[in-house]
């Protein structure tokens, strides 16, 4: 930061600059976020960098996730001295290297947040792989976008068949909440007396549990042995993550992305174009164990508490280490209410789990089913919505 | 006996540290504007890392009262706001019955009149009739649910209560809200727009030290260095679930039991459970990783 304290004007200018940087590089940052973080500076003086750091970083992040990217935004776009030159050259067409931001390696996001409409010099030209991936395993993610063309209209159609259908989907489970009801369950005092008060004597008035259907939780792989799969069945998710039940989306191949943020978007379409421009690992290699791994300790804790349910969907063909997949499995199967698995492979007929990432797996699930194309998610719907039968260890 | 709002954040530092609590500067700083700004801070981190600690300290600190709302699956109105006593209401109307001569429309205007008001945390928060604004903790609100939030929403926003058959109650002196959160789901955005955000960390060694001499002002100051530096070197690790400090407090506590003076692998072994709370992760360090790690704290204390 400047030793000279720069004028009101532009200082506002160049708090509401780094916001909109921010904005760009994917935080939600709101007008009104602005106006409160110029009052928490007047507030918080600007004498001191973490000072400063810590009232910004408190006004514009709502989540942990955010801090690095935040923190990375706020090095580059404070550091210079000359605040609004910088903010001038972001404005004016420039030719910048990425070696230009130091050594640390900058998010992708930021990056393009902070030189947009820039060409950035200095990056070799990606690479195209065009290596068929499907039965080779490899450790190098390719980063190579998918190119989903738009919905057609039979998948339109398919798709719209399955949110009719939603409704199966979910097992209803009884919540702690209460409503109002005809049949005695538990008393309801307040209506009770309230009609009491009325002149209804002894009107005695009940409540009963509401049900809920049980959150869902999609893990989806994306490698390139799924890629025949990927697009349907991220229309599959983008249908479920629009109904009214908490649904939270990932997606992986070599490493696990959060994908319900850019589901959340109404028209399939651009939900899926976000998606893909969201991950970075799109048709590459399969780390089912890293993935899951991954899962289990960044994100079971915080998606799995109130009784999910998950969908696992993948062709478990993990080349890695078969112990550790069975431990990560177990660990999944046992803090979630049901563990479903859905496989493409499982519509050849005779298919039998001979993989060793299969037999690694199959014995925490507690069900295996098919999953190639919408006609099968429509019966997994009707399975899916009775209460769990059996036990795990039934199934081989 | 309400002491003034601090004007500065080494003003909240020095309140904090002067209520035993050891606050890095980014909090101090959240809390400065918390309490300036008047909007809710939304504490978010994992368990044990003192974020519940901060508002029994800033109610310290301000000497306002602090009213806490634990939060859990299912909690409603009648929990969190405003019930009705029943069981008085039962008795007035077989009082009302033996009485001939009052009419119902009087008894029905009596029974829900505000001597029949039970409140709960959030009645309790905008009382009109606060001399000073209290400190609100809305405590591990991931564990109540979506409809829960939503209500909630309702009342950090305009500070008032609306109860049917009584009116509106509205706060003249909105409460310090301080919102905590595990993290055992994501909280709604519209609840944390409205509020000023912070990320409890795990705190570096040197702050660690200060907050377990602090807590625990018999342990000795060897011990102490090696508590710290050990579970420092924990949280190091590949672990499922780190150990918090509220875990660092109660290990020294549970050594200081056993006459522990220095650490030894042994020790460290039989009283692990302390420290970690999962199986895999006590298999884990348990017996070599533990010896490693004790032998790293030594030559570390060695060395200081």
């Amino acid at each position: 930061m400047s030793d000279a304290q720069p004028s009101a004007g532009h200082f506002a200018e160049n708090v509401m600059h780094f916001a909109r940087v921010l904005r760009a590089a994917g935080l939600p940052v709101g007008t009104d976020r602005v106006q409160l973080a110029l009052r928490a500076l007047s507030l918080a003086g600007l004498h001191r960098r973490a000072d400063f750091r810590a009232a910004l970083l408190t006004c514009f992040v709502d989540r942990a996730e955010q801090i690095p990217l935040f923190d990375q935004a706020f090095y580059i776009f404070w550091r210079d001295p000359d605040l609004l030159g910088r903010v001038m050259a972001m404005m004016l067409p420039r030719v910048t290297g990425l070696q230009a931001l130091g050594q640390q390696r900058e998010n992708r996001r930021l990056a393009r947040a902070l030189f947009e409409g820039q060409q950035i010099l200095g990056q070799p030209a990606e690479h195209k792989l065009e290596i068929e991936a499907t039965w080779t395993f490899s450790e190098r993610e390719v980063l190579r976008k998918a190119d989903f063309e738009t919905m057609n209209v039979e998948e339109w159609e398919a798709a719209k068949r399955l949110l009719v259908n939603l409704e199966l989907f979910f097992e209803k489970i009884k919540t702690r909440r209460t409503r109002r009801a005809a049949t005695p369950g538990k008393l309801d005092w307040r209506a009770t007396l309230a009609a009491s008060a009325r002149g209804h004597a002894l009107a005695v008035r009940w409540r009963q549990p509401r049900r809920r259907p049980t959150p869902l939780v999609i893990l989806a792989d994306i490698s390139g042995s799924m890629s025949k799969y990927s697009r349907m069945l991220l229309h599959f998710a983008h249908a479920l993550a629009l109904s009214d039940v908490r649904v939270t989306s990932f997606v992986f191949g070599t490493r696990l992305t959060p994908i319900s943020r850019q589901m959340a978007q109404r028209d399939p379409d651009v939900a899926i174009a976000r998606v893909v421009a969201a991950v970075e690992d799109w048709s590459g290699g399969t780390r089912i164990h890293a993935c899951l791994r991954a899962f289990n300790r960044e994100w079971s804790r915080r998606v799995l508490a109130q009784n999910a349910t998950v969908l696992l969907i993948s062709d478990g063909l993990e080349h890695g280490d078969t112990l550790g997949l069975q431990f990560e499995m177990e660990r999944l199967a046992k803090s979630c209410r049901r563990l479903v698995w859905l496989n493409p492979l499982l519509r050849y007929e005779g298919f039998e789990p001979r993989a060793a990432g299969i037999r690694a797996m199959l014995p925490s699930v507690d069900l295996f089913l098919p999953a190639h194309n919408i006609e099968s998610l429509e019966a997994l719907a009707r399975i899916l919505a009775t209460p769990p039968a059996g036990t795990r260890s039934s199934l081989h | 006996m309400s002491i003034p709002l601090p004007c500065s954040i080494d003003e909240t530092v020095s309140g904090l540290v002067a209520m035993d609590y050891m606050p890095d500067r980014a909090l101090a700083t959240a809390l400065y504007l918390t309490l300036r700004l008047e909007r809710p801070l939304f504490l978010e981190g994992e368990p044990g890392t003192g974020k519940t600690e901060v508002a029994k300290a800033v109610a310290g600190m301000l000497g306002r009262r602090l009213i806490r709302l634990q939060c859990y699956e299912g909690l409603d109105l009648a929990g969190a706001a405003y019930e009705w006593n029943y069981a008085r209401q039962m008795i007035e109307i077989r009082i009302a019955e033996t009485d001939r001569d009052r009419d119902r429309e009087a008894i029905a205007g009596d029974l829900f009149s505000e001597r029949f008001l039970i409140r709960r945390p959030l009645l309790q928060a905008i009382d009109p009739h606060h001399e000073f604004a209290p400190i609100l903790l809305i405590d591990e609100l991931d564990r109540a649910d979506e409809p829960f939030e939503a209500f909630l929403l309702e009342v950090l926003s305009e500070f008032q209560i609306t109860i049917p058959e009584l009116g509106t109650i509205k706060a003249i002196r909105p409460p310090i809200v301080i919102v905590t959160s595990n993290r055992t789901r994501e909280i709604h955005d519209a609840v944390k727009r409205r509020c000023l955000y912070h990320w409890v960390g795990f705190p570096d060694a040197k702050r660690e030290y200060e907050i377990l001499t602090r807590k625990v002002p018999d342990v000795a100051q060897h011990l102490a260095t090696e508590i710290v530096s050990f579970v420092q070197g924990l949280r190091d690790l590949d672990l499922f679930k780190l150990p918090g400090i509220a875990e660092t407090i109660e290990w020294a506590r549970a050594l200081l039991e056993l006459n522990a003076i220095v650490l030894d692998p042994e020790t460290v072994n039989n009283t692990l459970g302390v420290l970690l709370k999962y199986q895999d992760d006590i298999a884990r360090v348990q017996g070599s990783e533990a010896a490693r790690l004790v032998e790293q704290v030594r030559a570390a204390t060695r060395l200081a």
